[in-house]
């Protein structure tokens, strides 16, 4: 039996009606072993205007590198209470925030290591299906190595690498359109 | 092949969207497309650890009430009754149990309780328009709520949206991620909706239209609809289980 995938359709203008009960901006509590940072940035569109109606979505492995899923059968530390998923709103200006930790190293396609990273899907109106990408940490030596970042394009490598903006603060913004527009992944 | 400790290098990865299935993101009927999809080609990258897992969640996150959106407030929502059911299906016919649902929608009026919504048609006080629902084992899903009206918008001159309730579906992997829309048979709108249109394939654009379902109309309380949902299957399928079932 062969199927083919439903199409996909925007969320609209109304999408808090439906997805606000699962806001979670907090991935990561004081007690979740990990370096703790707070991403900010914003989600501008392209006439570089915030999008106030837009919505990302997280995925990540905890800092020993193992995700909360049943399929993730490394022999690694789970810890209760840490699932790894964030959603977040964007604001009036279009801006977003969330803390978390920084995730340890999971497997790659051929079982080495890939730097550390947050899956990151975006939603908004006026997309008509999601935007995939992935946020990297700065100065982490395993991004010259990652095998998905070193796909992409070295002039436009650097828009999935946040940056460090104060002391335990992270600055990492979706650009749709334009100079500094965002790589968008396709798995 | 479950068990086998090759899984653990070999990734049993997701098969890519069949062309004409999805939309594209530079869509010029939908005006607001222009300035919000990427000028530049997405990067083709490989599936990793990181995409075939994704969030789980657990019925102690839902309320058995969840899936009944005529029962969330003192009063019934003004409207026709609805029963809409299905199954979250993947690309190889397998049931998706477990899975996360959210549903939401205009109410009878085609009016959302929202603050960007400014449409003058009155807001329901017995109707918020949001639901959700864990499918069961057998991947199947089932929500009681009220026709929702259709709208008008600012896309073109006179447009209206198709009466639809939005659904948003996670499925096993952070990849198979959908959000869409149902749309409810023989609509006259369908043909004008740049959303509905925007699905290539006039035989994938049809799977987005529930069927009327007289199997689970409910005599004297509800009519009911069918929507099946598919989302991305995997490369290769384990052998443990028949597809299908």
């Amino acid at each position: 039996m062969s199927l083919y995938a439903s199409g996909s359709q925007t969320v609209g203008p109304y999408l808090h009606i439906g997805l606000t009960w699962l806001n979670t901006s907090r991935i990561a509590g004081p007690g979740v072993k990990g370096e703790h940072a707070a991403i900010q940035g914003r989600l501008v569109d392209g006439d570089g205007a915030g999008v106030s109606d837009g919505l990302i979505e997280i995925w990540q492995a905890n800092a020993e590198g193992r995700y909360a899923h049943p399929e993730d059968r490394q022999k690694k530390t789970l810890e209760k209470g840490f699932r790894g998923f964030g959603r977040i709103p964007t604001d009036a200006t279009g801006a977003f925030m969330f803390t978390t930790i920084k995730p340890g190293r999971v497997p790659g396609p051929e079982g080495e290591l890939q730097a550390p990273h947050l899956s990151v899907t975006v939603f908004m109106r006026g997309l008509l299906k999601q935007l995939s990408t992935r946020i990297y940490f700065p100065d982490d030596p395993a991004n010259e190595h990652d095998p998905v970042l070193q796909r992409v394009p070295a002039a436009r490598r650097a828009t999935l690498v946040a940056r460090r903006k104060g002391k335990g603060v992270l600055e990492w913004n979706i650009v749709l359109q334009g100079k500094d527009e965002t790589a968008f992944l396709d798995f | 092949m479950r068990g086998n400790d090759a899984t653990m290098n070999k990734l049993n990865g997701y098969r890519r969207f069949h062309p004409g299935t999805q939309p594209e993101y530079d869509f010029p009927f939908y005006a607001s497309t222009a300035k919000r999809h990427p000028t530049q080609p997405l990067v083709i990258v490989p599936q990793t650890l990181s995409e075939i897992t994704g969030p789980v969640f657990g019925t102690d996150e839902l309320k058995t009430t969840d899936n009944d959106l005529t029962h969330q407030h003192k009063g019934d929502p003004i409207g026709e009754r609805i029963i809409v059911s299905g199954r979250v299906l993947d690309e190889n016919g397998r049931a998706m149990p477990y899975t996360l649902v959210e549903v939401w929608q205009a109410n009878a009026a085609g009016r959302y309780p929202h603050k960007s919504d400014t449409h003058n048609a009155p807001v329901d006080p017995n109707f918020s328009g949001a639901g959700r629902a864990l499918t069961d084992a057998e991947g199947r899903y089932r929500f009681i709520s009220i026709r929702p009206g259709e709208y008008p918008w600012r896309n073109h001159y006179n447009a209206w949206r198709p009466a639809h309730i939005h659904f948003s579906l996670f499925g096993h992997a952070f990849l198979t991620r959908l959000v869409t829309q149902m749309y409810f048979p023989g609509d006259p709108l369908l043909a004008y909706d740049p959303m509905y249109m925007s699905v290539p394939d006039e035989k994938a654009r049809a799977r987005l239209v529930s069927q009327f379902d007289w199997e689970n109309t409910v005599p004297e309380h509800a009519l009911a609809y069918r929507f099946d949902i598919v989302l991305r299957g995997r490369e290769a399928t384990p052998m443990d289980k028949s597809p299908g079932e």
